[in-house]
C-alpha cells in the first residue's frame, strides 16, 4: 500500500537547496543514476556539499546510501549524470570497515603512514587526536572495533582534508562510543572547517549534529536541515510516524507503521510517490 | 662441487629471493589460486613461443599476462564466483598448454621437466635469464613496495588517495608471470607456486612488519633450495620436489617454534 502524501518532489522543501558557497561546492552529483547488476541502485540524484557544512545520508537499507558515496568518490561508475568535484580537493574517507588478512604483519602506524610518501610526524598526531595513540605498536587486526573506527578516522585526518566521507562511522560502536565519534567529527569540523558527509542510520545522533540531511530510498526523497526533514510527510512515511522514538528499529525501514503500531508494508520499498 | 650443482644452487637461490617477497603479497592478498593458475598456463606460453619463434620466457609472461586480463573480464562479469573461474581457467589453461605441445611433433621438450623442474640441468643462459628478470621483478616490488602494501591493504582507500589501483594490479601480476617465467625450469609449473607460498607462510610468525616477513621469506626460501638440492644428490632423489618437500618440512618445524609476543 502506499502512503498519501502532499508535497511529494524533493524541490517542495524551501530549505532543501542549501545555501550556495562563494566558493562553489566541494563535491557536487547531478542526475547520478547508478545500474548495479542490471539494477537501478540509484535514480537521478541531485546533491552537493558545501565546504564547512555537515550532510548526513540516511534510509532505510538498500537505499544506496553507500553507493551514493562511493559513486561520489568514483568508486563506482554512473550509468547517467555526473560527479564533480572542485579541483585539488583532499578527501578523507572513512570506510565502513577493513578487510586485512591477518597475514599481513602491518601495526597500526604502518597501516596509517602507507598512503602518502612521507606521512612524517603527521601519524602520531593524528592517533592522538583520534584518542588511539596506544594502540600505535599494535597489529591493526587485533584492535578493537571502536578503536579501528577512530584509527580510521584518524587516517582520513591525516591529508587535512576539504572533505571527509565517512561511511556509517557509527557502525561498530556503542551508543557511548557513537556520542563520542560525532563529538570529534563535530569539533574536526570546527577546528578544520572541512565538509562533512556520512551516512547514518542512527536518527538521534544525525538529527542533533548535522547542518542538513538528505534522506535517501534510490531517489531522493527529500532534504533541508534536519528540523524540517523531521517534519517533511516523506521522512514519516520512510521512518515512521513516531520516527525520533523508533531509532532503534531504522536497520528495517522497508515499512511503515500504523497509529496501532502494527507493521505497514510499501510496495517495492518505494517511499514517497503514491 | 661440480658445476651443475653450483648452478643449481645459484638459480634456486635467487628464485627464492625473488619469491620471497611476491609469495609474501601472494599470500597477504590470498591469490594462491590465482598464483597456481597463471602458473599451469605457463606450458601454452612455452608452445607459443615455440611457434612464434620467441624466447619461451617472452611467451610465458606474454600468455599469464592474456590469462589475468580474461580473468579480470569473467569476475567483473560476477556470473560466477572466483574460484570457479579460477578453476575453469587453470585446467583449461594447463590441458590447452598439453594438447598444444602433443600437435607440435617437431618440438622436442621434456614434458616432465616443465611440470616438475630439471634444477640440476640448468645452463648457464638460465642463469643469465633468472638473475636478469629477477633482478628486473625485485627493483619492481622495491619501488612499489609502499603502493602494493596500499593496494594489498584496501584497493578502495587507495584509488580515494588517488593511486593508480588498476595499473598496481597489472604490474602485480606482471610481476608474478615474471616470477613464473624465470621459476618454470627449476621447480616445474605445477610447483612454482609452492616455493612463493610456503616459505611466506612459515615467515609469517616470526615477522613484526611486512619488510622482516618478505627478507625471511627468502631466507627460508634458500634454505629450502639448499636442503632439497643436498638431498636430491644424495639420495637421487628429483630436484624440484625435494625443495619444494623441504619447504614444507621447514613450515612445520616453524610452526612448532615457540614465538613471544
Amino acid at each position: 500500500m502506499s502512503i498519501p502524501l502532499s508535497g511529494t518532489s524533493a524541490s517542495a522543501l524551501p530549505a532543501a537547496s542549501s545555501t550556495p558557497h562563494p566558493h562553489g561546492p566541494l563535491l557536487e552529483a547531478k542526475g547520478l543514476s547508478v545500474m548495479l547488476g542490471g539494477r537501478s541502485v540509484l535514480d537521478r540524484v541531485d546533491f552537493a556539499v558545501q565546504p564547512g557544512e555537515i550532510v548526513t545520508i540516511i534510509g532505510p537499507n538498500g537505499a544506496g546510501k553507500t553507493t551514493l558515496v562511493r559513486a561520489m568518490l568514483g568508486l563506482v561508475r554512473p550509468s547517467s549524470g555526473s560527479v564533480s568535484r572542485r579541483k585539488a580537493l583532499r578527501i578523507g574517507y572513512m570506510p565502513q570497515r577493513l578487510n586485512i588478512d591477518v597475514t599481513l604483519p602491518l601495526t597500526v602506524r604502518r597501516f596509517l603512514g602507507l598512503w602518502r610518501a612521507a606521512p612524517g610526524a603527521g601519524i602520531d598526531a593524528a592517533l592522538e587526536e583520534a584518542g588511539v595513540a596506544h594502540t600505535a605498536g599494535t597489529p591493526i587486526q587485533s584492535v578493537s572495533g571502536g578503536e579501528l573506527q577512530r584509527v580510521l578516522l584518524a587516517r582520513a585526518l591525516i591529508g587535512d582534508p576539504d572533505l571527509l566521507v565517512l561511511d556509517e562511522p557509527d557502525q561498530a560502536v556503542d551508543m557511548h562510543g557513537q556520542a563520542e565519534l560525532f563529538n570529534r567529527i563535530e569539533t574536526v569540523r570546527r577546528r578544520r572547517g572541512c565538509g562533512v558527509m556520512l551516512v547514518s542510520h542512527d536518527l538521534h545522533t544525525v538529527m542533533a549534529r548535522t547542518d542538513r540531511v538528505l534522506c535517501l530510498n534510490r531517489h531522493v526523497c527529500c532534504s533541508g536541515p534536519p528540523q524540517d526533514v523531521s517534519r517533511h510527510p516523506e521522512y514519516h512515511a520512510l521512518f515512521g510516524r513516531h520516527a525520533a522514538d523508533l531509532a532503534v528499529y531504522l536497520h528495517q525501514h522497508d515499512h511503515a507503521h500504523d497509529p496501532d503500531g502494527s507493521v505497514v508494508r510499501h510496495d517495492h520499498g518505494d517511499c514517497c510517490h503514491g | 662441487m661440480d658445476d651443475f650443482v653450483l648452478r643449481a644452487l645459484a638459480a634456486g637461490c635467487g628464485i627464492a629471493l625473488l619469491a620471497g617477497p611476491l609469495g609474501s603479497f601472494v599470500v597477504w592478498r590470498r591469490m594462491a589460486y590465482f598464483g597456481d593458475t597463471l602458473a599451469h598456463s605457463a606450458l601454452l606460453g612455452v608452445t607459443l613461443g615455440f611457434l612464434l619463434g620467441v624466447n619461451p620466457m617472452v611467451g610465458v609472461v606474454g600468455v599469464c599476462v592474456a590469462l589475468a586480463f580474461a580473468l579480470l573480464a569473467l569476475q567483473r562479469r560476477r556470473a560466477l564466483a572466483t574460484d570457479t573461474v579460477l578453476g575453469i581457467l587453470s585446467h583449461s589453461a594447463l590441458s590447452l598448454g598439453l594438447v598444444s605441445m602433443a600437435f607440435l611433433e617437431t618440438l622436442r621438450v621434456d614434458l616432465i621437466a616443465y611440470l616438475f623442474g630439471d634444477i640440476l640441468s640448468v645452463t648457464p643462459a638460465d642463469l643469465a635469464g633468472i638473475y636478469g628478470g629477477g633482478a628486473v621483478a625485485l627493483l619492481g616490488v622495491v619501488l612499489l613496495w609502499r603502493r602494493l602494501l596500499a593496494v594489498t591493504v584496501d584497493e578502495d582507500l587507495a584509488r580515494v588517495e588517488g593511486m593508480p589501483v588498476e595499473a598496481l594490479r597489472l604490474a602485480f601480476m606482471l610481476l608474478i608471470a615474471l616470477v613464473i617465467a624465470v621459476s618454470m625450469k627449476i621447480v616445474g609449473i605445477l610447483l612454482i607456486t609452492s616455493l612463493m607460498i610456503i616459505p611466506a607462510a612459515s615467515a609469517r610468525r616470526f615477522a613484526r612488519t611486512p619488510e622482516s616477513m618478505a627478507v625471511l621469506a627468502a631466507v627460508f626460501g634458500m634454505a629450502a633450495v639448499l636442503a632439497g638440492l643436498l638431498a636430491s644428490l644424495n639420495w637421487d632423489l628429483p630436484g624440484g620436489p625435494s625443495v619444494v618437500v623441504a619447504a614444507a618440512a621447514l613450515f612445520l618445524a616453524s610452526s612448532l617454534v615457540p614465538v613471544r609476543r
